[in-house]
């Protein structure tokens, strides 16, 4: 590979590599922040993420249709969702602990019914090549940008337009700020909560399908990464914003680009830190965002990490 | 728009054996602005709790505008042009002032079209008596503010019978002079027709047309407010019973026991600074701060805990520094009482007995906890504060408020006292609890201890105090000996416009 070119590309391969790497965190970021944004938090969308990875996959695979994964890990999040929803509206129940359950079952049940996935290929969901204009193939590499991406650019400002301007949107702030007055109002606070869990399950779970039907594109128990714990440290980072949640996704994607791509272009000392960047990331964005005296602006009120 | 009248017959709530409200017939005649007296626990709460359909009564009826109405929740008195104003807010912080109003209709269309909501919102402010920015969020308002928007919240419902409870509890002098006259003139054009529950005479005297008074679940008199004298009001509230009077003020005034000096503190939010200088308690006096919440109270009390860090500053006690540590404030002697004691300076989920041993647990013994003094200790001071308990070993939690602020103070009073701070004593608290309280504060001030009370309420500041100071926008902006404060320029300098 030709140096000078090499050190040149490096923004570009990590815009791209951002890209690619931001997008599971970007749909479990949105599903989380609308799951906290009507009061509660789910832990367990890391084990969501999973097993819409490995449910996306297998019914890929069966029915040669990587779309119908999609849909397939969104049913699986959605339900995985409902079930923390529900539980979590039982009288004295911990959506903490509840989460961190949801987060083991959904592992073990993922590698228990995918182990026959491991071997067999399925379809690659399709990317769009935005790097037409150029020669150079690594600029067409790392313009390769999957639909998945776009669509969740789209979802993030969607959201953002519904919790500003819809009824569905006003009543879900509502219900996270203030039980007491959702319940004035004759809302029915666990109701929308579960609801919103269970939506939010249902991105958690694309963000899976993702991962395992286009990058790294192959199932296997290692395939997550604790993306769908950091995504939860985004959230607060983002401020519960959506569209502050897309950049949030961009920043830690790009975070997680620069240990490959450095490794691309032939840097190889200290190549495990880089590795790491994510999570100093995460780390570093917590402590920063932290303060012992002050209360966190944006926060949902009823959100039982914040009270 | 024009008022309903409301009128209840015969109004009779039981709740198991207990009667909370019996018998209770009042009348309000559209137009008109009626206020409820009566202690805490005397049955205001369930009566129009009963009005508004949260509660069923077990006997009795309604009439709204001279018809029978039956009322079996909320929503069925909402549909007949009752609102209430609640006690606490109901507004949604996060969500600003439009979006409140608007989430709170029956109807709101699925997807919101601001532009025309905020021209019918604009329209809607302009024939108000009161304005608010539409566009600010609702937790950067002032408490007056929020306690408007309520208001405005319910007639842009288009109710025409309000209840409002203790609608002035969180507001200043000023603030609640404006508020109350806007709902008079309401009242007097014809608009609405207005229920309020007070403990304040004063606010009956100047704005209430007729009044109810109710103890012990019954309606014991009431009529003209013309026709009644404070006192008169104040012996239908509390029957034949004795208050605690505080104790008259004896004993000199000592030396400094508390001095603040250059301390600065970030605020809350984190945007706004507290500074507080050269403030300084003595000995065998009283110091009170006032001021409308979030002003720096609440953050000048958690300095002087050890809650929040100062960035500069020197707290010196006795003349030593003082850095809020547990020992320190043993050797000194120093006691606090902070707001909502159950949350501050309790374990909700322990004992009566252990959380009174919190000052003395580890003085008492040595490594092993010596439970039987501990017991012994707290039966005593649960006889002496007279703390109704069924036994010292239910969870505070299961307390009345009045009982978990006897039991709190209690283990704070106990044995020498130096220097007492002290938040809200009396928020939320009966009359017979609140004047114990205040001559238990009496009585530590006469034994030469240094008092400093922050309180929003106003008259305790007022009869408790010997030097009053106040604070706003996180500063000691007044300050004066009580005898020669006027409650005019106090209330000025609380609002922040003096």
């Amino acid at each position: 590979m030709d140096t000078e070119l090499g050190y040149s590309i490096i923004p570009l391969a990590i815009l791209g590599g951002a890209i690619r790497v931001s997008t599971p965190f970007l749909f479990v970021s949105l599903g989380e922040a609308l799951t906290e944004r009507s009061g509660r938090i789910n832990l367990g969308l890391e084990g969501t993420l999973v097993f819409g990875a490995m449910s996306g996959y297998a019914v890929a695979y069966l029915t040669n249709s990587p779309w119908l994964g999609v849909g397939a890990a969104m049913i699986c999040g959605a339900l995985f969702g409902l079930i923390h929803g529900v539980i979590c509206s039982l009288p004295r129940v911990n959506d903490i602990a509840v989460g961190i359950a949801m987060m083991i079952l959904g592992m073990g049940l993922a590698f228990y019914f995918g182990k026959p996935y491991v071997q067999p290929v399925a379809p690659d969901l399709p990317a769009i090549g935005f790097g037409w204009w150029s020669d150079i193939p690594q600029v067409r590499a790392a313009l390769e940008v999957n639909v998945l991406f776009l669509i969740g650019a789209v979802l993030a400002v969607v959201l953002w337009w519904m919790l500003r301007s819809t009824r569905i949107g006003l009543i879900l702030r509502v219900v996270g700020d203030s039980t007491d007055a959702a319940r004035a109002m004759g809302l029915r606070p666990a109701v929308v909560r579960t609801c919103a869990t269970a939506v939010g399950g249902a991105f958690a779970g694309v963000g899976g399908a993702y991962l395992s039907l286009y990058y790294p594109g192959s199932w296997n128990e290692g395939i997550s990464s604790g993306q769908g714990l950091m995504a939860v440290a985004l959230v607060i980072f983002a401020r519960w914003n959506p569209l502050a949640c897309f950049g949030a996704a961009l920043l830690f994607g790009g975070a997680g680009a620069l240990g490959p791509v450095l490794q691309s272009v032939g840097i190889s000392e200290g190549y495990y830190l880089f590795f790491a960047a994510p999570y100093v990331l995460t780390l570093g964005v917590l402590i920063a965002t932290s303060s012992p005296t002050r209360a966190m602006t944006g926060a949902p009120g009823e959100l039982s990490i914040t009270k | 728009m024009t008022a309903i009248g409301v009128e209840t017959l015969g109004m009779t709530m039981r709740f198991g054996a207990f009667t909370a409200l019996d018998n209770c017939s009042i009348k309000i005649a559209p137009g008109s602005f009626h206020a409820l007296l009566g202690e805490n626990g005397a049955g205001k709460s369930t009566l129009v709790k009963c009005m508004m359909g949260f509660y069923q009564a077990t006997a009795g009826q309604m009439l709204v505008d001279g018809r029978e109405a039956r009322i079996t929740d909320p929503k069925a008195a909402h549909a007949r042009g009752l609102g209430m104003v609640y006690q606490h807010f109901t507004l949604v912080p996060s969500l600003t002032v439009a979006e409140n109003l608007v989430i709170s209709r029956e109807d709101v269309p699925n997807v919101i079209d601001w532009r025309a909501e905020r021209l019918e919102l604009q329209a809607f402010m302009a024939g108000m008596p009161f304005q608010l920015p539409l566009d600010q969020p609702v937790r950067t308002l002032a408490a007056g503010e929020k306690q408007k928007l309520e208001i405005l919240k319910q007639l842009y419902l288009g109710r025409r019978f309000l209840i409002l409870d203790e609608p002035t509890s969180v507001l200043t002098p000023d603030e609640a002079d404006e508020v109350l006259s806007h709902m008079r003139r309401l009242c007097q054009e014809g608009a609405i027709s207005v229920l309020m529950i007070t403990h304040k005479f004063r606010e009956v005297t100047a704005y209430a047309d007729e009044v109810s008074v109710l103890r012990r679940g019954k309606l014991v008199g009431g009529g003209k407010v013309a026709d009644l004298s404070h006192d008169d009001m104040a012996a239908l509230m509390m029957g034949d019973a004795q208050l605690a009077r505080p104790a008259d003020r004896s004993g000199t005034r000592g030396a400094p026991v508390l001095e603040l000096d250059g301390i600065r503190a970030v605020d809350r939010t984190g945007l706004k600074d507290i500074e507080v200088d050269g403030l300084r308690v003595h000995a065998g006096e009283i110091v009170g701060v006032a001021g409308i919440s979030g002003n720096g109270q609440s953050e000048l009390m958690e300095i002087l805990t050890g809650q929040r860090p100062c960035q500069s500053g020197e707290i010196r006690v006795n003349g030593r520094a003082y850095t809020a540590s547990r020992t320190e404030a043993q050797s000194h002697n120093i006691r606090f009482l902070p707001e909502e004691p159950l949350f501050n300076a309790c374990a909700p989920r322990m004992s009566v007995s252990d959380n009174i041993g919190f000052r003395s647990f580890d003085t008492d013994g040595g490594f092993w906890l010596s439970r039987r003094k501990m017991r012994a200790r707290a039966e005593t001071l649960v006889r002496q504060f007279k703390v109704k308990t069924t036994t010292i070993d239910a969870p505070i939690s299961a307390l009345s408020g009045g009982n978990v602020q006897r039991a709190v103070l209690a283990r704070e009073l106990s044995g020498e006292v130096d220097l007492l701070i002290i938040s809200n004593p009396c928020f939320g608290l009966d009359f017979s609890a609140v004047s114990e309280i205040r001559a238990r504060i009496m009585t530590a001030r006469n034994e030469g201890a240094a008092v400093l009370i922050m309180s929003e309420d106003l008259d305790e500041i007022m009869e408790l105090t010997d030097r009053v100071l106040v604070m706003s926008e996180g500063r000691v902006t007044y300050e004066a000996t009580t005898a020669e404060a006027d409650i005019a320029s106090i209330g000025h300098h609380m609002g922040g416009h003096a």
